[in-house]
């Protein structure tokens, strides 16, 4: 696996030279820093730790700011750890968005925009009821019924309720990179990521 | 953040040579199509009806109205599209709205535009 750790920007549209309009993604990638290489002999299993985001110095205790002097990088924001990276770093290292390619598939991880408490329609994805007559008057989008009567005498776990949603990690699989813009970093992938503008994501190759 | 957003829009529409015009205007939109291997131009020549999203909108369109055959045809294009080689104007209209939409119930002599012409100096 080779990744980055990115910030979504927006999202725009991309003509292909066919003509093709694609709606895209615009993703600052980079450049992120090598800050520290975890080994099977002291951490237990093969790991790249990057950074992405400078952060203040003020706001880094002392123990964090020992951790990336071992790199020799300014403290950063967001760290994120990839097993098995394919690119070969040191420790201290700049990766930038040009490793990757135009047509590569990636994977995008975020987090996806909070949307409170929601009913089963909007979670779940439930029917509703589906008639305004026959009956119905304030229970159009009611989840039903929950489960039988005496017998099992309890409603079974992991029933799908009403509750939170949104605000939780989401993967995008198998996104194209339509365009690698190297000197600002920026990536585009076609299609949308999870999350809100600003958001910190993970692009990992597939 | 959205500043990256609109320059990285501005590099990647190339918004080379395109005229000014507006609803009511007649053009001739120079299109190119792909036969196969064969790629040729097609003209549409009509009058816009209606210019839709903002001039840094990556998904602008304009709508070409034409009577074809008797048959009222429109098309919509994204403005910022490559299989468009030219766009020429040939009239300028005198209008009175944004959205010509009333054109479609009219025919004949109602569905004319008239022409804003221009005062030489």
């Amino acid at each position: 696996m080779k990744g980055l750790i990115g910030k979504k920007i927006g999202m725009t549209s991309f003509f292909s030279e066919t003509g093709i309009q694609y709606p895209c993604t615009v993703i600052q990638a980079g450049p992120c820093y090598v800050t520290q290489l975890k080994t099977e002999d002291t951490d237990g299993y093969e790991a790249v730790q990057l950074g992405f985001e400078d952060k203040k110095e003020k706001r880094a205790t002392k123990a964090i700011k020992g951790h990336f002097d071992k790199a020799s990088v300014s403290p950063k924001k967001k760290l994120v750890e990839f097993r098995d990276f394919e690119v070969e770093v040191g420790l201290g290292d700049v990766l930038e968005a040009d490793i990757f390619e135009e047509g590569e598939r990636v994977n995008v991880v975020g987090t996806s925009k909070g949307k409170g408490f929601q009913g089963v329609v909007k979670r779940h994805g439930f029917g509703g009821v589906g008639m305004r007559t026959h009956g119905q008057h304030n229970r159009g989008r009611a989840p039903g019924a929950i489960g039988a009567a005496s017998y099992p005498a309890r409603v079974f776990k992991g029933m799908r309720m009403a509750g939170r949603t949104g605000g939780e990690r989401v993967k995008m699989r198998n996104l194209e990179v339509v365009k690698v813009l190297k000197d600002q970093n920026l990536i585009l992938v076609k299609g949308a990521i999870p999350g809100a503008k600003g958001s910190y994501v993970i692009i990992e190759s597939k | 953040m959205m500043d990256i957003l609109r320059d990285l829009t501005e590099q990647l529409v190339s918004k080379t040579d395109i005229p000014d015009f507006k609803a009511g205007d007649n053009v001739t939109v120079y299109y190119k199509i792909k036969e196969g291997a064969k790629e040729r131009i097609q003209p549409f020549k009509g009058d816009v009806i209606q210019v839709r999203g903002g001039e840094t909108n990556p998904n602008r369109t304009f709508t070409v109205r034409k009577i074809s055959g008797g048959i009222g045809v429109e098309r919509i294009f994204p403005i910022y599209s490559p299989n468009i080689e030219k766009i020429v104007v040939n009239k300028y209209g005198k209008v009175r709205r944004a959205r010509l939409f009333y054109l479609r119930g009219l025919t004949g002599k109602k569905a004319r535009i008239k022409e804003r012409r221009f005062i030489k100096k």
